[in-house]
C-alpha cells in the first residue's frame, strides 16, 4: 500500500531546519516555524498510524525504484506507534525549551539543529534499508552532539566528548555490520536481507544477531554498554536531556526489535542473550540509580533500568512479549520525559538538583509535586498509571513464557525502583521548605507558564494513556503480531510493485 | 589480494583502538580515523573483487566492479570527517577552557566515591576532592582545580543565569 504521506515526517522538519537558518535573527520566527513543523509532524504521524493500521503496511519507494534496488520507507504499526509518541515528545519538549529562556531562546543553532534531530528519529522509524538506518542514526547523532555541547561549558564539553567518542566507535561498528551483512547476502534492504538470512549457515547467522544486538545495544544503554550514558545526559541544557532520555535509546531499542523479529528466523533470534542481558541491564540500571544524589543522574540510571524492561520483553519471542515491549516503550517515552522535565523544573525553582540540598517542594510549588508523583507511579509500577500496565504485561508475558528466573529479577527491581522513587520523594518533596534555599518564597506557581504548560502535557498524556489502555493494547497486540510474523512486512515491501 | 585488504582493515582496527583507549582527544581523533578507513576497506572487500568502472554500456556488465559499497564508502566516509571536524572543534574548545586536552573523569563518581567512607550525606565541597583524586594523568593536577569548580557549578550556573533572565523579564514587565 503506498502512501504519500510516509516521508513527510522526515521532509517537513528538514525544511523547517532550513527555513529557521534562513530567518536566524527572529527568534520569534524561528519559534514559530518551529512549532507550525513539529505540529504538522504530529498530524502526519497520527495520519501514519490510522493507516497503517487499516492496510497493515504502507510504504513509499524512494524516486520511484522498486525494492529491494531502491531505497523504501516502511511506516507498519510499531513504526506508527513511535512516530506519534516521538513527535509528540518533540513537540512538548520544543514549548518546554521556548519557556525556559535559557540556551534555547538564545542560541541561533538550537532551532534549525533541534529540527535536524527530530528529522533523524522520524528517519530511523520509517526506513527499510539498513544503510539508510545508519545514515537516519547519523542525522540523529550528530544533532545531539551539537545539542548537547550547545553552550561550551567546561562540564559539556567533558560530558561531549565522551558520547561523540562513543557514538563514533558505534558508527564504526554499524559500518562494519554493514559490510559484513552485505558480504554475505549481497543487499542492504530490510526486507530482502529477510528473505536471504535462511540461505546463511547457523553460525553466520547467530553471528549476525550477536552482531547486531552489540552494535545497537551501545545506543540503546544495554549492560554492559551503558556507562556513558549517565555520565554523558545530566551536563546537557534541561530540555535537550528530556528529549534525550526520552527518544534517543529508544531509538536504539526499536531497531534491536525491528533486525531481532524481520532479519532472523526463529532459531537465531537470541532469546536467552537477550534476557540474560535485560536482567542484568535492569539490576545495574536500579543499583546505580539507589547510589545517586543528583536527581538527573538518577533518572539517567532509571532509563537504563526501563531499557531492561524492554529487551527482557523482547526476549521472551512470544506475541505476548513482543506486545507487552511495544506496549511498555510507548509508555516509556512520555514518562521519561515527564521526569526529566520536572527534574528541570525542579532544578529552577530550588536552584539545586540534588535531593538532598533540595527539600519540602511539596509546600513550597506543590503543582512540581504533582506532576513529579504522576510519572513516579509509572516508574514504580504502581496502579493505575501506565507503568503498571506496562510491567503487569510484561510479567504475565513472560509467566506464559515460563520465564521464571527472568520474572522475579523484574519483580524485585521493580521494588527496587519503588525505593529509589520514594527516597527521591522523600528527600525533595517531603520536609520542611525552610531547609531548602527556596530563592522565591511564595512563589508557587512552579516556573514559567510555557514549562508547567509542556510538562502538564506530558502529564496529561500519562493520564490519557491509562484511559485508553484498552485500545491502545489492542493496537499493540495487532502491531506484536505482525511483528513475529515477518512475511506480512516482506510482502508489502517485495511483493506488489504498484498496489 | 582480499586477504592483505583483510589484514590491512585488521591492522588499522587494532591500532585504533589501541589510540582510542589513550587519555589525549587528539589522539583518540587519530585513532578513530584509523578505525574509519579499516571499517571503510571493509565496505570496499564486501563488494567482491575489483573490476570494470560501473558505467552501463561500456562493457561486459558480469565484469563490472560492485557499485554500491562504493556508494556505501563515501557516504561513511562524508559522516566520519563532518564528526571528526567537530569532535577536534571540541578539542580546541578544551584547550581554550584548561590548556588541555584531555578526557577527564567524572565529578559524580568521585563524590560517590568519597560519600562511601561517610555515615550520612552531607554537602560536600568539590575542592575537598582535589587531594583525593588519584585516578588522573600526572599533568592533570592543575587543571582538576577548574574542572572540579566548573563542574559542581555548572548545572547552577545555567540555572541562576537562567533566573536571572527570568527576573529581568519580570522587572520588564512590572
Amino acid at each position: 500500500m503506498n502512501s504519500a504521506l510516509v516521508p513527510l515526517p522526515i521532509v517537513i522538519p528538514l525544511f523547517a531546519a532550513a527555513l529557521t537558518v534562513m530567518f536566524g535573527r527572529f527568534r520569534r520566527v524561528q519559534q514559530v516555524i518551529s512549532i507550525a513543523a513539529l505540529l504538522s509532524v504530529v498530524a502526519v504521524s497520527v495520519a501514519l498510524l490510522f493507516e497503517a493500521d487499516e492496510h497493515a503496511v504502507v510504504k513509499m519507494d524512494a524516486g520511484g525504484w522498486a525494492a529491494p534496488l531502491g531505497i523504501t520507507y516502511v511506516v507498519d504499526r510499531l513504526a506508527g506507534i513511535m512516530l506519534v509518541t516521538s513527535s509528540l515528545m518533540l513537540l512538548v519538549v520544543k514549548i518546554y525549551a521556548i519557556g525556559q529562556k535559557g540556551v534555547a531562546d538564545r542560541h541561533v543553532g538550537f532551532a534549525p539543529i533541534y529540527l535536524v534531530l527530530a528529522a533523524g528519529v522520524s528517519a530511523s522509524f520509517i526506513t527499510g534499508d539498513m544503510f539508510n538506518l545508519f545514515v537516519s542514526f547519523e542525522m540523529m547523532l550528530a544533532a545531539s552532539y551539537v545539542l548537547l555541547t550547545l553552550g561550551g561549558r567546561q562540564d559539556q564539553v567533558r560530558a561531549g566528548m565522551t558520547y561523540v567518542v562513543i557514538s563514533l566507535v558505534f558508527s564504526a561498528m554499524f559500518i562494519t555490520a554493514l559490510a559484513l551483512l552485505y558480504a554475505a547476502t549481497g543487499t542492504i534492504n530490510m526486507a530482502d536481507l529477510a528473505e536471504r538470512m535462511p540461505e546463511l549457515s547457523g553460525g553466520v547467522r547467530s553471528g549476525f544477531s550477536l552482531l547486531l544486538i552489540l552494535v545497537f545495544g551501545i545506543k540503546a544503554g544495554l549492560f554492559p554498554l551503558f556507562f556513558w550514558l549517565p555520565d554523558s545526559y545530566p551536563t546537557a541544557p534541561g530540555p535537550v536531556t528530556a528529549i534525550f532520555a526520552g527518544l534517543l535509546t529508544k531509538v536504539g531499542v526499536y531497531a534491536i526489535i525491528r533486525t531481532q523479529t524481520l532479519l532472523f528466523p526463529p532459531e537465531s533470534q537470541q532469546g536467552t542473550a537477550l534476557l540474560i542481558i535485560g536482567g542484568l541491564t535492569m539490576v545495574f540500571g536500579v543499583l546505580g540509580a539507589l547510589a545517586q544524589d543528583d536527581l538527573k543522574r538518577l533518572l539517567s540510571f532509571h532509563i537504563i533500568g526501563q531499557i531492561g524492561y524492554m529487551i527482557f520483553g523482547l526476549g521472551l519471542f512470544t506475541v505476548a512479549g513482543i506486545t507487552a515491549v511495544v506496549f511498555y516503550i510507548s509508555q516509556t517515552i512520555i514518562v521519561k520525559t515527564n521526569l526529566f522535565l520536572v527534574a528541570g523544573l525542579v532544578d529552577r525553582h530550588a536552584g539545586s538538583s540534588r535531593i538532598s540540598r533540595v527539600g519540602g517542594l511539596v509546600r513550597s510549588a506543590p503543582i512540581i509535586a504533582v506532576f513529579f508523583a504522576v510519572p513516579a507511579l509509572s516508574l514504580a509500577g504502581l496502579p493505575p498509571s501506565p507503568g503498571f500496565a506496562g510491567k503487569f504485561s510484561l510479567i504475565d508475558a513472560g509467566v506464559s513464557a515460563e520465564q521464571w528466573l527472568i520474572v522475579a529479577v523484574a519483580l524485585v527491581v521493580s521494588l527496587l525502583t519503588l525505593f529509589s522513587v520514594t527516597k527521591v520523594w522523600s528527600g525533595a518533596f517531603w520536609g520542611d521548605p525552610e531547609s531548602a534555599p527556596a530563592l522565591d518564597e511564595g512563589r508557587t506557581h512552579g516556573g514559567p507558564p510555557l514549562m508547567v504548560f509542556a510538562t502538564s502535557i506530558t502529564v496529561g498524556l500519562s493520564i490519557a494513556y491509562v484511559v485508553f489502555a484498552g485500545p491502545i493494547f489492542e493496537l499493540a497486540e495487532r502491531a506484536g503480531s505482525d511483528l513475529m510474523d515477518p512475511s506480512v512486512y516482506v510482502d508489502a515491501v517485495l511483493g506488489g510493485g504498484g498496489q | 589480494m582480499s586477504v592483505l585488504l583483510a589484514l590491512t582493515a585488521a591492522v588499522l582496527f587494532g591500532l585504533g583502538t589501541w589510540l582510542l583507549l589513550q587519555r589525549r582527544l587528539t589522539r583518540i581523533v587519530v585513532g578513530l580515523g584509523l578505525i574509519g578507513h579499516g571499517t571503510n576497506i571493509l565496505l570496499l572487500t564486501s563488494g567482491g573483487g575489483g573490476g570494470l568502472p560501473p558505467v552501463i554500456g561500456t562493457g561486459d556488465e558480469q565484469a563490472f566492479a560492485d557499485p554500491l559499497p562504493q556508494a556505501l564508502a563515501l557516504t561513511a566516509i562524508v559522516i566520519t570527517f563532518g564528526v571528526t571536524a567537530f569532535l577536534l572543534a571540541m578539542a580546541y574548545r578544551s584547550w581554550q577552557l584548561t590548556h588541555d586536552d584531555v578526557v577527564a573523569d567524572d565529578l559524580e563518581d568521585r563524590l560517590i566515591e568519597r560519600r562511601r567512607g561517610q555515615d550520612d550525606v552531607d554537602d560536600i565541597e568539590a575542592s575537598d576532592l582535589e587531594a583525593a583524586s588519584d585516578s588522573s594523568d600526572d599533568d592533570e593536577d592543575e587543571h582538576d582545580d577548574g574542572d572540579d569548580e566548573h563542574d559542581d557549578d555548572g548545572g547552577e550556573l545555567e540555572a541562576n543565569r537562567d533566573r536571572e533572565t527570568a527576573g529581568e523579564q519580570e522587572g520588564e514587565r512590572s
